[in-house]
């Protein structure tokens, strides 16, 4: 019953966000901060999880394949896939729901407690429409951004990894990376990408409008919004996998 | 004028307001009084619009809250003031940015114009040259007065204050109070403050409504309360012996002084 409440609770504030803005220019003042916050607050850890990805991939991939009847350029095509196909998509969402989510949480929470969201209230200011709507926005732009950038990054990252390790010269992890490339894929991997950005920004933004207490419920609802965003990931994933595959 | 009709409001089996009547009039300070969980706070929230009441209204200058539009509600809330106890400046806004938010947000005025205004409502509250502060590099006074200056930007016609001396040495809470009732009287709006600190209720209370478990127990003037005899109120204001004393020592003075003229 209390899920359901929750559901429907969620559910009304997303409802509640489309409304006509006060000011629409400090709507999109306030949507850019949030793509700056999202999207170049995020950049550092993306950049350093993404490298490693690909190299740690390109690594235990070589450990497996002791076969001398695969060809090395394997390598290459497994790492490519691996990293568009999952590993962009749903660890950077992964690590961006415990980043950006955690910060959206206690952020709106922060706000709640401090009865600042009230002021706006009594500005006369629709807070959904102001403080979540942009961040949700801002998430859907610049999450698949950065899930595109991660991949590329994360196949160079492999690709560095097996030439410094002698795994596989370059040239021979490039035919790899030509070989049997479907396009499909890279719209699959957008299609988790805008869903997981959705998650990430959403169920945070929930947990944090909603918080009642104190400095310590702020950091409770934290904890639990990224553990419910992680879930739900994990779930999309699987969902979308089986549909789109 | 404010008119609180019926309103009753409950969460879950609690019932915090219980058919309460006010009316708060306009260029006066309407204090709020009551212990804690006597339902001040509920109250205001219901008056303000962040509560909707079970039952009843509230009437701003005839126009009933609850059953205004949408488009009335926001310009109603447009009118509207509000000087919250831990003052709900935004924290990664200065001083500035902090009063200037609503001028931006409702105002088509140039910067300029904007900054004249901030800086207008900044030398008010005896805030000057504190535009680039943020709210972590001033004191508690100094927020509760940038608060005031935010809730008067706008030219509001009602000013609501919640509890502005909470975390208040006396020296300060006295400088607050004064400020809300200078700036009652040059603007000529409507204030609404819900407080437990009796100097406030000295100080500035035009108007005092007593709330006690959820329902108006009492209402009259600052010169009024001192002789009520409402048990409620009286056990209230006089929960120290330190008071009592005070007020036997008031009633002596009084009955002296009418005892024995002074000379002019």
């Amino acid at each position: 019953m209390k899920f359901f409440t929750k559901f429907g609770q969620y559910l009304l504030m997303l409802k509640g966000m489309f409304s006509r803005p006060e000011n629409p220019k400090m709507y999109w003042k306030e949507f850019m901060h949030q793509c700056v916050e999202i999207g170049i607050g995020s950049l550092p850890i993306v950049v350093i999880i993404s490298l490693f990805l690909g190299a740690v991939t390109t690594v235990q991939t070589a450990y497996q394949l002791v076969s001398p009847l695969v060809p090395a350029s394997t390598i290459g095509q497994i790492v490519r896939d691996s990293m568009i196909l999952e590993l962009s998509p749903t660890v950077v969402s992964i690590v961006l729901a415990g980043v950006v989510g955690s910060k959206i949480a206690s952020e709106l929470g922060n706000m709640r407690i401090s009865e600042q969201i009230d002021a706006l209230e009594i500005m006369g200011i629709n807070t959904k429409t102001y403080l979540v709507l942009p961040k949700i926005l801002a998430a859907l732009l610049m999450i698949p951004c950065l899930i595109t950038l991660s991949a590329f990054l994360g196949i160079w990252g492999g690709r560095t990894a097996a030439n410094m390790s002698s795994i596989v010269a370059s040239d021979i992890f490039d035919i790899g990376l030509r070989s049997n490339f479907l396009p499909k894929n890279v719209w699959f991997a957008l299609s988790k990408a805008y869903t997981f950005a959705f998650i990430v920004s959403s169920i945070p933004a929930y947990f944090g409008y909603f918080v009642t207490g104190g400095s310590l419920e702020i950091g409770r609802s934290s904890t639990t919004s990224v553990v419910v965003s992680c879930i739900l990931i994990l779930v999309a994933d699987y969902a979308l996998a089986a549909l789109l595959l | 004028m404010i008119e609180v009709k019926n309103l009753k409001k409950s969460f879950g089996d609690k019932t915090i307001l219980n058919d309460v009547n006010l009316v708060m009039e306009t260029g006066k300070s309407n204090l709020i009084i009551g212990s804690s969980g006597s339902g001040k706070t509920v109250l205001l929230k219901c008056i303000i619009g962040l509560f909707t009441p079970d039952e009843g209204k509230v009437v701003y200058d005839g126009m009933s809250m609850i059953d205004a539009s949408k488009d009335e509600k926001k310009e109603l809330r447009q009118q509207i003031g509000m000087l919250f106890q831990g003052s709900a400046l935004f924290d990664s806004m200065t001083v500035e940015k902090n009063i200037r938010f609503p001028l931006d947000m409702f105002t088509t005025l140039t910067s300029g114009e904007k900054l004249k205004k901030v800086n207008e409502v900044l030398a008010r509250v005896n805030m000057e040259g504190a535009n680039k502060k943020l709210p972590s590099e001033i004191s508690g006074g100094m927020k509760k007065r940038v608060g005031i200056a935010r809730a008067i930007v706008l030219n509001p016609k009602y000013l609501f204050c919640d509890e502005p001396n909470s975390g208040l040495d006396p020296q300060t809470s006295l400088v607050i109070d004064r400020l809300i009732r200078d700036i009652t009287l040059e603007y000529k709006i409507t204030t609404v403050v819900v407080t437990h600190d009796m100097n406030s209720v000295m100080e500035i209370g035009d108007h005092i409504f007593y709330m006690y478990q959820g329902r108006k127990q009492w209402e009259g003037s600052n010169k009024e309360i001192i002789r009520s005899n409402d048990e409620k109120l009286n056990e209230f204001i006089f929960a120290s012996d330190f008071l009592q004393d005070a007020k036997q020592m008031r009633m002596m003075h009084e009955e002296q002084d009418k005892k024995e003229p002074a000379n002019v």
